[in-house]
């Protein structure tokens, strides 16, 4: 499928032979930082160029400076031949770029039509016509094999579609290089599988796509060549069908990959007597009443490890919080080594040995203007590791600090730098050192990776792995599937509050497991 | 009494025609902050913004003679003030509650000051030009109705054709689509390369001119002179509105006319030597207002934006 990048056969009538768009050493520094240090590449006409490259290896930057939201310090951009500068958006979607952001650029409470709307002048200077342009997007829509229904409210449509209006709005605005920014990070396996489908017959049609991405699968599944990145610079360009999958994971970690993590053998010890963990019929009702947990039942044993599947917003987020304490349930009891502590309080499950990882670092985990010393004490400030009669021993809180940033490879400046100015992955490690540091009897983890590189992976999931070993019982709770396979003992699927389907790892099926996930029993 | 003679009657007439008079300026006040409000911005000093408008409008309608001329004196003073606050919590940007209570107090003591040395008395001014009511032959017969709305200023029909225009504005027009976009969702309307900055500031501009109407027809209509301090927290009451009304033009104007219909009721209630005493009739349109907010507020969902700042760049 791929085709050699040094014979673009697949140039778009019309077009010349050129690349339709290069980027020619282009730097971009924040600061002391330099952000892209002579990036270089090019895409061909009708080709699907990949990016690769861990987080904060530049990819954003290179995108933000083709949306026009960055001007490059040096180097230049070429589209069709001619030199251009983006000074504004407005100049890169003149020049056929269109950009479909990770996070979507939708406004939730508008139309399809309201917001293909926004800000263009053909739909009407003073009063836009939504109705024509409603009506031009479902031709559109159509001429792509699209569904889309433009007075559709953004905010009733699923993550897919909303994904779908992303790229028709791109279309309609007159894109032909579409730029996609980790595109299948929300995606089902199956919304992935038919996004992939769209990119190729779009290049079919002449558009040209750079699809930015960590994951090697999908960029061989759709690609023809690949870019990476690293620490952001260009490491190389390949053509997917010349390179092996170890070369280009190498080229993105700096070095040679260490062998994925095994999947994991059932524990050894048999099902315990009784569980460590264990939810009963928990149900959970968000503020307007509707049901979001209906009768959910789990329970994990030592040294096992449970792993929730699902796409977000089908109840992780209660689930995690009835766990931890946070949340109290609506209905049903939550059990620890036996004991009910469906009304104990999120400090008295600490003390019980219970630990917990919030899913969301920056609002939930972590206290960002604090120091790396203050957010590893925070958990347990009051017990006699770090206090005496109400008053905080820094000096065992520093150096407790010390001990975990050696232990856990943080990297940062000390214990006394603000975890804000810390990368993700790193922000990321100091919420699980906290947790796994106490060597806790259950564990409740919440998207342990999301948004971190993949060094910090691998070093996240040794820590869950160890900890397992040595005997705790985790709940991992993870939209990344991959994840879910590499660290999970069982699985269950969560869909719609409700656990559909529950699979032993030694024998799951990837396929029915992606289709419990969008609700379907097989 | 008979409920239909007593409508008729001038008491009654006096009752509903007072009622529209009391809801205008909260009407404009709050139609104005409708549009800071969806744009992410809020407008805490709309307070100091009417006070500061219905001192500038009785001053210079004293002094030309022209209350027509006092009332655009009063727009472009609260057009003034709503700069000062733009310019803090937008481009600034500092928070927009700290800043607009400061303006409000700021207004308290500062139109005291001027009044003071402008007029070289104390407390009030002496009756200035003002707006009269210009009763509309026929139409100004119609029970309730006719005293509600054809026995008015013309300042009560451009409070009502502000809620219709803002109603085209917010639906139907591409100025109306970004300001809602700013509100919800700003870096979509950022990543469409429209400014939501830009919008914010206008937005408030704008709700600075509704407030600065809403002020001068305080000291030209409502009643012929300056009082200190004579907003009287309808700025707040205004906000509370704008909630009350989801900030909708209509929910806001049917809102504000059900203050207008405490307001006059305690006005009644008043002059009827009813044995309550005065102290505890003057608190109904607060007592009104905080308890619409217990029961109505919370259902209400905000703009998801509001409030925030928008800086390009920040994820």
């Amino acid at each position: 499928m791929a085709i050699s990048p040094l014979e673009p056969a697949r140039a778009a009538p019309g077009s010349t032979t050129g690349p339709i768009l290069q980027m020619d050493k282009s730097t971009v520094r924040f600061g002391e930082v330099v952000a892209n240090d002579r990036v270089s590449f090019d895409l061909a006409p009708g080709e699907i160029h990949a990016l690769l490259g861990e987080n904060g290896a530049g990819k954003t930057t290179l995108m933000r400076v083709l949306a026009g939201l960055i001007q490059p310090d040096e180097g230049q951009v070429f589209v069709r031949g001619e030199a251009r500068s983006f000074e504004s958006v407005a100049d890169s979607v003149a020049a056929g770029i269109g950009m479909v952001h990770q996070h979507f650029m939708l406004v939730p409470t508008l139309t399809v039509a309201e917001n293909v709307s926004l800000g263009l002048r053909s739909a009407g200077r003073l009063f836009p016509n939504t109705a024509r342009v409603g009506r031009e997007l479902r031709a559109l829509a159509d001429k792509h094999g699209l569904s889309l229904d433009p007075s559709a409210r953004v905010s009733d449509l699923s993550i897919g579609q909303q994904q779908r209006v992303e790229i028709v709005k791109a279309l309609y605005r007159g894109a032909t290089i579409l730029i996609l920014d980790e595109p299948t990070a929300v995606l089902t396996p199956g919304e992935t599988d038919s996004l992939l489908a769209m990119l190729r017959s779009l290049t079919e049609q002449g558009t040209s796509v750079v699809f930015i991405s960590h994951k090697l699968r999908e960029i061989r599944a759709v690609a023809d060549r690949v870019t990476v990145l690293r620490h952001g610079q260009t490491v190389g360009t390949w053509a997917l069908d010349s390179v092996a999958d170890a070369e280009l994971t190498s080229a993105m970690i700096g070095r040679d990959a260490a062998p994925t993590v095994s999947s994991r053998l059932a524990p050894t010890t048999s099902v315990a007597p009784v569980p460590r963990l264990a939810v009963e019929r928990v149900g959970a009702r968000d503020r307007r009443g509707h049901a979001v947990l209906d009768s959910v039942s789990l329970s994990v044993a030592p040294g096992e490890i449970l792993g929730i599947a699902g796409v977000d917003g089908n109840g992780q987020t209660e689930l995690a919080e009835i766990l931890s304490g946070v949340r109290r349930p609506s209905a049903g009891e939550v059990r620890l080594d036996g004991a009910n502590i469906t009304a104990a309080t999120v400090a008295e499950r600490i003390g019980h040995g219970l630990a917990h990882v919030p899913e969301d670092r920056q609002r939930t985990g972590l206290i960002l203007d604090l120091s790396i010393a203050e957010n590893l004490a925070m958990e347990t400030v009051g017990t006699a590791m770090f206090s005496r009669r109400g008053s905080l021993n820094r000096a065992a809180v520093r150096a407790h600090a010390e001990d975990i940033i050696s232990r856990f490879d943080i990297r940062c400046s000390g214990p006394d730098q603000r975890v804000r100015d810390l990368s993700g992955g790193n922000q990321q490690k100091v919420l699980i050192a906290r947790a796994v540091s106490r060597a806790p009897s259950a564990l409740v983890v919440s998207q342990p990776t999301r948004g971190v590189d993949l060094g910090a992976v691998e070093n996240i999931h040794r820590q869950i792995l160890d900890l397992a070993a040595q005997g705790c019982a985790v709940i991992l709770i993870s939209t990344e599937l991959d994840e879910i396979l590499a660290l999970s003992d069982r699985i269950a699927v969560l869909y719609s509050g409700t656990i559909i389907s529950t699979y032993d790892r030694a024998t799951v099926d990837l396929g029915t497991l992606g289709m419990n996930m969008t609700g379907q029993s097989v | 009494m008979d409920i239909f003679n007593w409508i008729v009657s001038a008491q009654g007439e006096g009752f509903f025609s007072a009622t529209m008079r009391l809801a205008v300026p909260l009407l404009l006040a709050a139609v104005g902050a409708i549009y800071a409000e969806r744009s992410g911005a809020i407008n805490v000093g709309i307070e100091g913004m009417m006070l500061s408008s219905a001192l500038s409008a009785a001053l210079v309608a004293a002094d030309t003679g022209s209350p027509t001329l006092g009332l655009l004196a009063g727009v472009v003073t609260g057009i003034a003030v709503a700069a000062l606050l733009a310019v803090f919590t937008v481009l600034l940007p500092a928070d927009p509650v700290v800043v607009g209570i400061a303006l409000n107090l700021l207004a308290v003591g500062g139109t005291t000051f001027v009044f003071r040395i402008f007029s070289n008395q104390v407390g009030t001014t002496t009756t200035t030009p003002g707006i009269d009511a210009e009763p509309i032959p026929l139409l100004e017969s119609i029970p309730i109705l006719g005293p509600l709305l054809f026995d008015q200023s013309y300042l009560v029909y451009i409070a009502l054709i502000g809620v219709v225009i803002t109603w085209v504005v917010l639906k139907f027009t591409s100025w109306g689509l970004l300001l809602r976009a700013a509100g919800e969702h700003p870096a979509a309307a950022d990543s469409l390369g429209l400014s939501v900055n830009r919008t914010r500031f206008v937005a408030l501009l704008v709700s600075g001119a509704f407030a600065g109407l809403g002020g001068a027809f305080l000291s030209l209509v409502a009643s012929t002179q300056f009082v200190e301090n004579m907003t009287a927290g309808r700025g707040y009451i205004a906000m509370a509105i704008l909630i009350l009304g989801h900030r909708s033009p209509w929910g806001v104007l049917l809102a504000s006319l059900l203050f207008g219909l405490g307001d006059a009721f305690q006005l009644r209630a008043q002059l009827d030597n009813t044995g309550v005493p005065f102290q505890f009739l003057l608190m109904i349109p607060y007592v009104l207002t905080i308890v619409t907010l217990a029961v109505f507020g919370r259902r209400l969902i905000d703009p998801a934006a509001l409030g925030t700042h928008f800086r390009r760049g920040h994820r």
